[in-house]
């Protein structure tokens, strides 16, 4: 039996996903990815195979992606993060065209082929607004958990408009919106509001088809998650393994390698 | 009396001037702003008078500026912080011909003419990166305050590079950088160089010509200016500490001269005609 392994270092969380040829998954794992991104990528890949129960000797091939992928040491190739989600999201989803992942620095809208090949995509790297950094800058300045914000948001009924762009001074913006007498839910349901746009604006200029498939860290937000569909007006498929899309990706390309790599020896045996 | 007053209600301070009959700086006060922008007006206008020794009915006339300007119930009329840094910035050197004003939440390049009028700009008040903000959060990502960033920067021996595409993602590269060994008097520099190279960008957009002026809170930080300085290639003119934060309402008490010069000119036009009628 082969095993491939997918390690994803993001820039706030790094994730490993073992699976078997059946291309299931067998280990996984998530950690913080913190100041050292070549530890990260080891622990994570450490914390994998413990959690599958297999040996390091098991493992056949491991691919690296997201922004830390260079410093997967011991990976054999390194793929993007952008080929890793669609491929992660169209294994989960089949029927899935639209990909949009939201993670602690950017946000990518992709959209796929049948067969899952990239045909477009557009991503927001170089501004915090509209990322998981966003909503993480808005929970800590209210000093809310950030699991329960979403939650928090759908409590909420008259969104407030949040009129800046930037996160440093959005910071300023929610708190003062507080002082003016503001609903801590309606400020939330606004941030919501604010962070939902930027993604359809990126979606949009890849062009939105169903299914539509949202993955990342941040689709773990009800929050986000019910304000997407709202504003594509469509069902928006989640996993509970959003968070590992990008590792799976990754995993499945490896065992692509796998697979391929004994071809020769299949056509032998037949011969 | 020919007293003007200049009141400029910025987002974070408020500061008003007085200008006396013979353009001379008469008095002046500085507060926080906070959420209540005409209270803040009303108390630092009377700050500033009480610093001039003069009354409420003694200034003929009142010109307001900054975000807040259409909140100072008692001004006569009001202008952009634009038109007012231009005035100010003559006011002081009146060789100025393109002035750069970093605050804590904008950055602004403007271009005049030799009559002090804003022939073009540029502004940024929409992404951290390109003000003063950014400084203030790498300074917080180190365990710095604010005032710290000028002691800190002269410190520095070479600067390390810090991208400067935003504000936020500059958090993990600054941890980055203190994790491999750099200096935080390095990594300070290393903001402040590229808050530069976003400054002179501004000011080539506005096609900058000498002489230059550099307004705003950033001055305070001398590295800043040094800077600007070798990038341009050319010297720049910096407003004394004391009047370096009064610049727009200076700008604006000058304004409000010019304003009451042209009433009178008109009223005693008026009269002429009448008298001539």
């Amino acid at each position: 039996m082969g095993y491939g392994t997918g390690v994803d270092v993001g820039s706030t969380q790094t994730k490993a996903v073992i699976i078997d040829e059946k291309r299931q998954i067998v280990g996984r794992s998530l950690i913080d990815t913190g100041a050292n991104v070549v530890t990260a990528a080891k622990n994570a890949y450490a914390k994998a195979l413990s959690d599958s129960g297999l040996q390091e000797e098991q493992i056949d091939y491991i691919v690296g992606t997201g922004y830390g992928r260079y410093r997967v040491t011991f990976g054999d190739i390194q793929v993007t993060e952008i080929s890793c989600h669609g491929r992660g999201a169209v294994h989960m989803f089949p029927d899935t065209r639209t990909v949009v992942d939201m993670g602690g620095q950017d946000t990518k809208a992709i959209r796929v082929s049948p067969t899952g090949e990239i045909l477009d995509f557009c991503m927001n790297d170089k501004c915090a607004a509209g990322t998981g950094r966003f909503l993480g800058a808005v929970a800590a300045a209210f000093e809310i958990p950030l699991q329960d914000l979403g939650a928090m948001a759908l409590a909420g009924e008259r969104p407030v408009k949040i009129a800046t762009t930037c996160t440093v001074f959005a910071e300023t913006e929610v708190l003062s919106w507080l002082s003016r007498g503001k609903k801590l839910e309606d400020i939330l349901l606004g941030v919501h509001r604010s962070s939902v746009s930027r993604s359809v604006g990126l979606m949009r200029r890849v062009g939105i088809e169903p299914e539509v498939t949202f993955t990342g860290g941040v689709a773990r937000n009800v929050g986000m998650v019910t304000g997407l569909k709202d504003a594509v007006d469509l069902p928006v498929n989640v996993s509970e393994d959003s968070h590992y899309m990008g590792a799976l990706g990754a995993a499945l390309f490896a065992m692509d390698h796998i697979l391929s790599s004994r071809l020769p020896a299949a056509s032998e045996e037949s011969a | 009396m020919n007293w003007t007053a200049g009141i400029d209600v910025g987002s974070t301070y408020t500061k008003a001037v007085i200008l006396d009959p013979s353009d001379s700086i008469a008095g002046r006060a500085m507060a926080k702003t906070g959420f209540r922008l005409g209270e803040a007006a009303q108390k630092v206008y009377a700050m500033a008078l009480a610093d001039a020794g003069l009354e409420e009915e003694e200034i003929a006339y009142v010109m307001a500026t900054g975000y807040g300007r259409f909140q100072v119930a008692f001004r006569d009329l009001q202008v952009t912080d634009l038109t007012a840094a231009a005035r100010g910035a003559r006011f002081l050197f009146p060789g100025t011909r393109t002035v750069l004003d970093v605050g804590g939440q904008t950055m602004k390049a403007s271009r005049i003419d030799q009559a002090g009028q804003v022939k073009m700009f540029r502004l940024n008040d929409k992404c951290a990166a390109g003000t003063g903000a950014f400084l203030e959060k790498t300074a917080r990502y180190m365990g710095y305050a604010t005032e710290d960033i000028g002691p800190l920067a002269v410190t520095s021996r070479s600067a390390v590079p810090i991208s400067g595409v935003c504000a936020v993602f500059a958090e993990s590269e600054v941890i980055n950088h203190l994790s491999e060994g750099a200096s935080p008097a390095d990594i300070m520099q290393g903001a402040i160089v590229s808050l530069v190279e976003r400054s002179v960008q501004l000011m080539k957009r506005v096609q900058m010509e000498p002489q230059f002026t550099i307004i705003g809170g950033i001055v305070r930080f001398p590295s800043m200016a040094n800077l600007i300085k070798d990038r341009l290639g050319a010297d720049v003119n910096i407003a004394p500490e004391e009047t370096v934060q009064y610049m727009n309402a200076v700008g604006a008490s000058v304004l409000a001269r010019r304003r009451l010069e042209q009433v009178a000119a008109r009223d005693d036009a008026a009269g002429e005609a009448r008298a001539n009628a």
